[in-house]
């Protein structure tokens, strides 16, 4: 099996979770969906570190970001597949 | 894999079973602590449990205390437990609740007789009761016996990515088996409050923990400069990819698993409606919530971490587990389960919660845990607001 680029907790996420060191623009990452242990793969734009988020679909201003098939917070800059997610372009809903 | 049916504990004269055989000396009050812990010296296989507070309390926080000191001494680790306060008034309250469990428990007040005459005289009833206790053995009990409390502590991505799923999975395999669970962290739900809320099993329940988090949520709002947005998620956090409040909150929130919880409880609070998963309301300390859960009745403890928090409770027995393979190999002494291997795809949650079942049943049986053998003994009162 090849190795694991990106966990991706939830069938419904349209995020996963960087958990090599980093992956860089143009690489094809292999994603592990932990929810019935399955496999994707998706094409990182940007170089995005350990720990972090990468978008799974496109994303508009206004979008909400699904992580643990929940609603972790609204995205406030429009997002490409395979983007890097995180405080400059998703905010929190509760204040 | 097939669950253990049972495990070896320590039969309580109330019924419950404990997974130690600990003979405490308690101290009622910050002042008693010398004596108590004179006494502990002098009498081998007695531990002390010094702490910081009470004196000059009040309403809620005073009973607060008093249900923090009476739980931790009728948990079923306790075998036996000597009560030391500076007033006889106070100490007997104590007593009196921890006797109606059926264990051995005897008062000593300072007030008019000083250290050393009180330490000669307790010290003579806690050999009767380390001999006593010496004496017990384990037997085998139904795993329904295993009241077991979660918290997790110094979180980062691989938290709530794997380690709080894994104990997520140990909860829902173990829940259906009759055992006792229990999760708090009131403040690290915000977030995912309306969420949670939805896992009351009851509407009751579900009013009960809104009510619960709100009254929390009005403090912070009360007592604030800002909203919070500032501090949470921390620049810590953030640098470790964490985003919103809410994402961190679900991270925390995946320690329950597919679960409902069945009532709320106030801190320290035992639960009375039966097995099953309960929401304690505690601090998201690491050792002011654990201490709240074994005065609760709890008598084995989960702990997931990323960065390596080493916590430890004197009669709860604190079980450490990480997903982040830096920590599990440079805090190695501190780590009794490490579930790194989910992040690299070469153990799925399954395995891993199969793998924490295992290490709790031999926890359970006797099995010392990292923090144990580490001499952690974290025993940290909750205080409400202060003393008069």
């Amino acid at each position: 099996m090849a190795s694991t680029d990106i966990i991706i907790h939830d069938k419904k996420d349209n995020v996963g979770v960087v958990v090599i060191e980093k992956v860089a623009p143009n690489q094809t990452c292999n994603c592990w969906i932990m929810e019935g242990d399955g496999s994707t793969t998706v094409e990182a734009k940007n170089e995005v570190p350990l720990g972090h988020k990468l978008a799974l679909t496109d994303l508009n201003e206004g979008d909400t970001i699904i992580k643990y098939g929940h609603d972790i917070g609204k995205v406030v800059k429009s997002i490409k597949k395979g983007e890097h997610v995180h405080v400059h372009n998703v905010k929190t809903k509760k204040w | 894999m097939n669950i253990p049916k049972s495990f070896l504990g320590y039969k309580r004269e109330n019924g419950r079973v404990g997974t130690r055989n600990h003979v405490i000396i308690l101290p009622v009050d910050d002042i008693s602590n010398a004596c108590a812990e004179a006494v502990a010296n002098n009498i081998k296989g007695t531990i002390a449990l010094p702490h910081s507070y009470g004196r000059l309390q009040f309403g809620a926080d005073l009973e607060l205390h008093f249900r923090t000191m009476i739980g931790t001494a009728k948990n079923p680790n306790v075998a036996a437990a000597i009560i030391i306060g500076i007033e006889p008034k106070w100490t007997k309250r104590i007593v009196d609740e921890v006797a109606k469990t059926g264990k051995p428990v005897e008062g000593f007040s300072i007030e008019g007789a000083g250290d050393i005459e009180t330490i000669m005289k307790a010290s003579k009833k806690a050999q009767e009761f380390s001999i006593w206790a010496s004496e017990k053995q384990r037997e085998e009990c139904p795993v329904s016996d295993l009241w077991i409390s979660v918290k997790c502590g110094e979180s980062d991505t691989t938290s709530g990515l794997a380690s709080n799923p894994t104990v997520g999975n140990l909860m829902d395999k173990l829940e259906p088996l009759g055992v006792h669970l229990c999760f708090g962290e009131t403040s690290e739900l915000t977030g995912a409050e309306s969420v949670c809320a939805k896992r009351g099993k009851t509407k009751e329940a579900q009013d009960k923990f809104m009510k619960t988090w709100s009254d929390y949520n009005d403090f912070i709002l009360k007592e604030a400069t800002d909203d919070l947005s500032e501090s949470q998620p921390t620049a810590g956090n953030i640098a470790g990819g964490l985003t919103t409040i809410e994402e961190k909150a679900f991270g925390n929130f995946q320690k329950i698993g597919s679960r409902q919880f069945v009532d709320v409880l106030t801190p320290a609070e035992e639960p009375t409606k039966g097995p099953g998963l309960y929401f304690m309301d505690t601090s998201s300390a690491a050792a002011e919530c654990v201490t709240l859960q074994a005065a609760g009745g709890f008598n084995i403890h989960l702990f997931p971490t990323g960065q390596g928090n080493i916590i430890g409770n004197p009669i709860e027995p604190v079980i450490k587990l990480t997903a982040n393979p830096l920590t599990a190999v440079k805090m190695k002494e501190h780590i009794d389960v490490d579930v790194s291997k989910i992040l690299s795809r070469e153990m799925n949650l399954d395995q891993a919660g199969d793998e924490l079942i295992k290490s709790t049943m031999r926890v359970a049986n006797g099995r010392f845990t990292c923090a144990e053998a580490l001499g952690h003994r974290e025993f940290v009162m909750t205080k409400l607001y202060r003393s008069a």
